[in-house]
């Protein structure tokens, strides 16, 4: 049986201050350490523990030291938050992980707690700065000039399953799932084709994919990345880390994102998806994808015959609901399989039958309706300055100026649990052992990251404590424990007694 | 070639099914998103940043991930 599709959220955002030195770096680091001044006070921030860090590990099995490796940058504002997230500066732009999740629902809730973090964070930035000046935050993936930075997804696969299937599997969904995923782009970033080309695209990162596989992140992109750093027991798992994904506005659409992923990652796992969809040419198709809006064109499959990329997903969702009959969905959660696989019907019908129809989900379709509304009320031509405006401020995470908060987004959050989900971890993953003993002990932490944390309580040497296994340290494990404990040598020594 | 059929059958089956269900509420709720794409319009017209051509021309990013 697949295992349990752990999953996670990692989002760059887009940052720049207005009215004072644009320095992306300077910018990012005020940013988190206004945020970390304001909610921790006195309350020492942790720093992150690169012990465990291997960017440059091959999941195809081997190292390579001379492809472009990404850097860990250690100097850099680095923190763990008591809601088991990871704030940090990742090249030059803010970047916030959430904690490890265990279903797509869970994923939205702390996607949310992490735009509400970064608000909140706007606002004590510029409490820092002079007056007129602003850092302004932007949820998106292309500054529209060429530069892209990325919305990363990661989910916990086996390691026993082959990497070979896993890659040629996954890949038609990740080209054509943008079709309700797709947060759109006004404007063409394909290298060597001018900006104008294209009014209107589907996904804001499809222009910079040249790679089917590949370790890289920054440079000639792959559609499979093959980072392996599983950040958990590596005889066991994987982490696969998605770098296609466009960060998302809507909920809806981060929901159906994850959950449709997790879904077909546990088919492949479970062998129950096999290679009918596999795609001839993923890299233009993700682009052929990207730049049909009508939805019509179609992209050729490795067997010769095409199709569009909506009958791929018809294709996906029909082996999803074969595969929920034969081995259910306790992997990505029955309750939330189910969900998700009838709102990936849903989204699909309405992308068919009327595009528009899906404008309360679909941020692609969402943000065209904006666009061409006003082009047409204003008489604007297509590419206009003010066009691309809209798509920028889409993305502004300033409540008084964001476009998607005015567009008619449905949502599945309440306030009151992305509030929450700012301060509080996951109850259902390593996260919750991970932000307990932040919010409780965070003077006896030395450091902390996705897999273990170290524990200064005054004895010689440090404690680090393991947390190689996603799915323990969940409040069912250790909430009592944590509970019950007045100190943090009180709960190490009774973790080890158990 | 069977399988590309049999690829491209489920989406015209379902297109058959969805027509006739879709067809009389498009005209009715046609009218009501309009209404809120004016309304929509209105207060994209208010916030939309008033330099928004400099806005964009300014916004540069360093590539990310």
């Amino acid at each position: 049986m697949a295992l349990p599709k752990v999953c996670g959220i990692e989002t760059e955002y887009g940052i720049v201050v207005r009215g004072a030195d644009n320095n992306p770096v300077s910018a990012s680091s005020l940013l988190i350490n206004a945020y970390l001044a304001e909610t921790a006070r006195e309350r020492k921030p942790v720093g992150w523990d690169f012990e465990d860090e291997q960017p440059t590990n091959d999941a195809r099995g081997f190292s390579l030291d001379d492809s472009m490796a990404p850097e860990v940058e250690t100097t850099l504002v680095n923190a763990v938050l008591t809601n088991g997230a990871r704030f940090y500066v990742d090249h030059a732009h803010p970047e916030i992980s959430i904690p490890e999740v265990r279903t797509a629902r869970e994923a939205v809730v702390w996607d949310r707690g992490a735009d509400e973090i970064v608000r909140r964070a706007m606002v004590a930035a510029n409490s820092m700065l002079g007056d007129g000046a602003e850092v302004v935050i932007h949820k998106n993936n292309s500054d529209g000039k060429g530069n892209s930075y990325g919305c990363h997804e990661n989910y916990l696969v086996s390691r026993a399953q082959p990497f070979g299937r896993l890659a040629r599997q996954i890949t038609s969904h990740f080209v054509t799932r943008q079709i309700f995923a797709g947060a759109g782009k006004v404007g063409c970033e394909q290298p060597g084709r001018p900006h104008d080309d294209i009014s209107f695209q589907i996904s804001q990162r499809a222009d910079f994919f040249e790679e089917e596989i590949g370790l890289e992140t920054t440079l000639k992109r792959p559609l499979v990345n093959t980072r392996d750093e599983p950040h958990a027991d590596p005889q066991k798992y994987r982490r696969l880390h998605v770098i296609v994904g466009d960060a998302n506005m809507s909920e809806m659409a981060t929901y159906l994102k994850v959950g449709t992923t997790s879904i077909v990652l546990s088919m492949i796992e479970d062998d129950a998806l096999g290679d009918d969809w596999v795609l001839g040419q993923p890299v233009p198709a993700i682009r052929q994808v990207s730049h049909d809006p009508s939805l019509t064109q179609t992209i050729q499959l490795a067997d010769g015959s095409r199709a569009t990329a909506l009958e791929v997903q018809w294709g996906l969702l029909e082996r999803a609901r074969k595969y929920e009959q034969s081995h259910g969905l306790e992997s990505i959660d029955e309750a939330v399989g189910a969900d998700v696989l009838s709102e990936w019907e849903a989204v699909l019908t309405g992308l068919e039958s009327n595009p528009d129809s899906v404008a309360d989900r679909v941020d692609w379709v969402a943000k065209r309706r904006l666009v061409d509304g006003f082009a047409e009320r204003h008489d604007v031509a297509p590419g206009a300055a003010k066009l691309k405006a809209i798509d920028l401020q889409y993305h502004d995470m300033r409540p008084d100026r964001c476009l998607a908060l005015r567009a008619g987004l449905r949502t599945m959050v309440s306030d009151a649990e992305s509030l929450s989900a700012m301060t509080h971890p996951p109850t259902t993953t390593r996260a919750y052992f991970r932000g307990r003993c932040l919010e409780k002990f965070p003077s006896d932490i030395v450091a902390a990251n996705w897999d273990s944390m170290v524990f200064d309580i005054g004895r010689d040497p440090l404690r680090r404590v393991p947390m190689m296994e996603p799915l323990r340290g969940t409040a069912d494990h250790v909430a009592t424990l944590i509970d019950e404990s007045t100190t943090a040598r009180e709960l190490l020594d009774r973790l080890g007694a158990d | 070639m069977a399988e590309r059929q049999q690829k491209s059958k489920p989406a015209s089956e379902r297109e058959s099914e969805t027509v006739d269900e879709a067809a009389p509420p498009v005209t009715e709720s046609g009218e009501k998103l309009k209404a809120e794409l004016d309304d929509l319009l209105d207060e994209i017209d208010e916030v939309l940043e008033t330099n928004a051509e400099d806005f964009v021309k300014s916004y540069v990013q360093k590539g990310g991930q």
